[in-house]
């Protein structure tokens, strides 16, 4: 055993295995995940999340909810199923373990069960369809492959990351203060970017149409590579949303930490997309024979984009600019680094299919945990627990003979604890709260609808479903223990 | 019958006073069975002119006057009643005729509320509160107290639109955001924890969903049905007259000729090539080329030359001379001749016939060795390049020209030709082949002084 080895066996309760044995080659494979699911991953959080309340006694609860959602299983070699169902938590877990999917992808709760969706579908009345489903998010860092220069395509690092750190920030703080969502979950995807669940009821029963609303009213960048301006912010002000997130998150972002990282003026090159921006010529070109002058900032010890941009700033914002373009000028080069750049076709429907939190990434075998959107300056992405690295700790902990709780043993633990303590348990709380008011408020409803005075007898029979044959039902009086 | 009545003042300051029926019960009026179809005629030209605006890209205002235009032209009546009658008839009958299928109930739902739209602006504000608690929106009057506390962010949303809080926008309602999503969508409204407050002048959005909620659902029940029952029980009385009413072309029917008196024979070739629209042009090269047409050809053009002034024995001149290479004397007196008097009324019932609207010229398949039907419809997309060039288009048109083609817009494209041959603007649009012919006359004649 090496002086390596030896260290690396830092468990107290770890006596005689030796640090080789534990090593876990990093990779992502079915063997691994069949641990994983086996071991890990919150079966019966998920079950909890996904029921939202109505797997409990209460009579308001409605048994069929959980198993009129869909889950849709990626297995090894590309083979996809949709429209899995189940109808408890051990159907859920079973199936996990037994097929291993190597993604798992959560769809729309239906009106009956997906597994008989073919029965329904004759009738044309359209009586297979989504009826509830989480209001969904999904931000993706290739996305600004034109705004950050550290990395391309798959690839994130601590310099880019806060890209999403501040689109965070933007769309949780809007989803509480201005839509009044309560209950968000926001979940690292693995390799690149970040989703969101807003579950709050209301959320889960919007219609396509008020869904795509709401990704409307965060669309603010509008571009792709052919296109010159893709922000454009008409307006003698901004909308007070747009304000709080310049104000609030964006203005400071871009110059203190995205301008000097990613060195946007430093270079022809890359100011040259700044000027690109600037509706009146003379004033880029104005911009340009400066910047073109000072190749190096002499006067002073600062950071060069940090002085060219206060110069930007001062002719773009001084009083002497007439022109009507201008004026949010500023703003829009702001919003065009910065703003959040949704997948606005993933919020809009229903239906669609979204990775579920706690899978594992296949290309970068990281686990999708939750993100803490008050503390997300602190996430780092480079630091997420990868599937190798949990069963590799899962080793040293040594052989267990209870299998509950086995990701507080590992880093998992923390995301887990994070999990249920910060969304699942005020969500079924206030879930709970849901049914039981809902169901007073039928209870009350019924009670109005009925008059005991004049009932008669034919309509007392068409009111209940009796179990029992209704010449007995002549016979009994009705008390208020049927309902 | 829930009416609002609203008042509006016209740029001439005459008070009109228009009511906003909202069209929830069928009338327990009695109809006359010509007033029945009348009247869903009338209304239906106001919805297929919007159409034809919304198609053509009008900006807001120019909408907003044509629907004012529209309706005044077809649905005024001196008296109220009798306007509020007319109005309510007229909607209830188009419903029957456009519920059957989900692409009728589309269009019907879409030009009907913006139909309301427009006429829901002309209120005063008053009509439009009423209306508003007519279909009991979930709305709260915000109090002055939160008025105070939020005028700031009201005032930056009235200013990121370009627009400022007045006094009079004091008046502010709390919806739920879920109610207004367009409003949403374009963030023309001030959300906080779930409440939009709307502008009363954004109210529009408002009710025109709840409108537009109420019309579709009601046009379901409606196909139902008139599919269980209607349709059956009026086989005899109003079920022939819905049935044709969404395919009528309703304009004017051409058989008589109009302003420019009669065409001989010696100017027919000079105006076929300034003031034919491109079908009639086609058919008329073919008929020189080949010294003959079918059947459907010889229909579609000699009832158009009928329309534009030709005289029958200028047409049996005309056809006879055409054909004369192929086709003698006689055998043209025997075999065609008969035709073409029948086609002016002169023999059989005696029937004058109307020429072909683009509506029916467009419906029509040719087979093989035909010419006649929609160029824009069945030419291949190389044959309508070179004819529309032929016709004097310029390139930058005639892409113009085939992106209506490709879209199916077969009359906007005739329109966009027109337009671009006499180099001025058609605003009506091209609904019927001699329109074409009498229009492009007006503005040659306006040119030259002359006809050309």
């Amino acid at each position: 055993m090496t002086k390596e080895e030896a260290d690396n066996g830092r468990d107290d309760m770890v006596i005689d295995v030796p640090g080789q044995a534990n090593a876990v080659p990093d990779g992502f494979n079915a063997n691994y995940l069949r641990i994983y699911y086996g071991k890990l991953f919150p079966h019966a959080d998920m079950f909890k999340w996904m029921s939202y309340g109505n797997d409990g006694k209460h009579p308001g609860c409605d048994k069929s909810y959980f198993g009129r959602r869909e889950f849709s299983f990626t297995l090894e070699n590309d083979i996809y199923i949709r429209f899995q169902s189940f109808n408890s938590v051990t159907e859920l877990e079973n199936s996990i373990k037994e097929k291993c999917p190597f993604k798992i992808d959560i769809g729309p709760v239906y009106s009956v069960d997906p597994a008989k969706r073919h029965a329904y579908a004759q009738s044309g009345n359209n009586v297979f369809t989504p009826v509830e489903r989480e209001l969904v998010f999904d931000i993706d860092i290739s996305d600004y492959d034109d705004v950050r220069y550290c990395c391309t395509g798959a690839d994130v690092c601590l310099e880019c990351w806060p890209l999403m750190t501040i689109a965070i920030k933007v769309i949780d703080t809007s989803l509480r203060d201005d839509f009044g969502f309560n209950h968000i979950l926001w979940v690292y995807s693995g390799r690149r970017g970040v989703h969101c669940w807003v579950c709050d009821g209301k959320a889960r029963r919007l219609t396509n149409e008020q869904r795509a609303a709401i990704a409307d009213y965060f669309h603010v960048y509008k571009g792709n590579e052919n296109s010159q301006k893709k922000i454009s912010l008409p307006g003698l002000v901004l909308h007070p949303f747009l304000a709080r997130s310049y104000t609030e998150v964006l203005k400071g972002f871009f110059e203190a930490k995205l301008l000097p990282n990613q060195n946007l003026l430093a270079s022809e090159e890359r100011y040259e997309k700044i000027l690109e921006m600037i509706p009146d010529a003379s004033v880029a070109s104005e911009l340009r024979r400066r910047w073109q002058e000072n190749k190096r900032a002499s006067m002073s010890k600062d950071d060069i984009n940090i002085v060219r941009w206060e110069q930007l700033k001062s002719i773009l914002q001084s009083g002497k600019q007439k022109m009507q373009g201008l004026r949010r000028c500023v703003e829009e080069i702001v919003f065009s680094y910065t703003y959040p750049r949704l997948d606005m076709e993933v919020s809009r429907h229903m239906n669609h299919l979204l990775k579920a939190p706690f899978c594992v990434h296949p290309k970068t075998g990281r686990v999708c945990v939750p993100i803490d959107p008050n503390n997300c300056d602190e996430f780092d992405p480079t630091t997420v627990p990868t599937l190798s690295q949990l069963l590799e700790e899962l080793n040293r902990g040594g052989l267990r003979q209870d299998a509950e709780n086995e990701w507080d043993r590992t880093s998992l633990g923390e995301s887990v604890a994070f999990f249920r303590t910060s969304f699942l348990q005020p969500l079924l709380k206030s879930c709970k709260e849901e049914i039981e008011n809902s169901y007073n408020a039928k209870l009350q409803q019924s009670k109005n609808d009925l008059s005991w005075s004049h009932v008669s007898l034919k309509v007392l029979l068409k009111r209940t479903k009796p179990t029992f044959p209704s010449l007995q039902l002549i016979h009994q009086i009705p008390s208020m223990k049927w309902f | 019958m829930e009416v609002v009545q609203s008042q509006r003042k016209s740029s001439s300051n005459n008070v009109i006073v228009s009511i906003l029926p909202l069209y929830r019960s069928a009338p327990p009026l009695e109809v006359r069975l010509e007033d029945f179809e009348f009247f869903a005629i009338d209304r239906l030209r106001v919805l297929k002119g919007l159409s034809d605006g919304l198609c053509r890209g009008k900006k807001p205002e120019e909408m907003e006057k044509l629907v004012l235009d529209l309706w005044k032209a077809n649905m005024r009546h001196p008296q109220a009643v009798e306007e509020v009658n007319k109005d309510i008839i007229s909607h209830f009958v188009l419903r029957l005729v456009y519920c059957r299928t989900e692409e009728l109930r589309k269009w019907f739902l879409s030009m009907e509320t913006t139909l309301f739209r427009h006429r829901f602006r002309w209120g005063s504000s008053e009509a439009q509160r009423a209306l508003m608690s007519e279909f009991k929106l979930p709305y709260k009057a915000v109090s002055n107290a939160e008025f105070e506390s939020l005028k700031d962010k009201l005032g930056q949303v009235a200013r990121s639109m370009g627009q400022t809080l007045a006094a009079a926008d004091a008046i502010f309602y709390k919806v739920p955001f879920e109610e207004v999503p367009d409003l949403v969508a374009g963030r023309r409204v001030f959300i906080h924890k779930g409440h939009a407050y709307v502008a009363i002048n954004q109210v529009v959005s408002l009710v025109v969903t709840q409108f537009r909620s109420y019309l579709s659902k009601a046009l379901i029940l409606t196909n139902r049905k008139w599919t269980s029952t209607i349709r059956e029980q009026e086989k005899d009385r109003l079920t022939p007259i819905v049935e044709a009413l969404c395919t009528s072309y309703l304009g004017p029917d051409y058989s008589q000729q109009q302003e420019f008196g009669e065409i001989s024979i010696k100017d027919i070739d000079q105006v076929a090539k300034t003031s034919f629209p491109l079908c009639m042009r086609h058919l008329f090269e073919k008929v020189k080329e080949d010294h003959h047409l079918k059947h459907g050809g010889r229909m579609q053009l000699g009832l158009f030359l009928k329309g534009v002034g030709l005289k029958l024995d200028d047409a049996l001149a005309f056809w006879k001379a055409e054909f004369a290479p192929k086709v003698s004397a006689e055998r043209f007196d025997k075999e065609y001749a008969y035709n073409i008097r029948h086609n002016y009324g002169r023999e059989g019932k005696r029937t004058d016939y109307t020429p072909y609207s683009c509506q029916k010229i467009i419906s029509v398949t040719p087979g093989i060795g035909d010419h006649h039907g929609c160029p824009y419809r069945h030419f291949s997309e190389e044959n309508l390049r070179a004819a529309l060039v032929r016709m004097g288009v310029s390139s930058r048109a005639v892409e113009d020209v085939m992106d209506k083609v490709h879209n199916r817009h077969y009359q906007l494209a005739c329109t966009l030709t027109f337009e671009a041959v006499h180099g001025s603007s058609c605003d009506a649009g091209i609904n019927h082949p001699n329109q074409y012919f009498i229009d492009s006359q007006r503005v040659l004649q306006s040119k030259n002084g002359s006809v050309a």
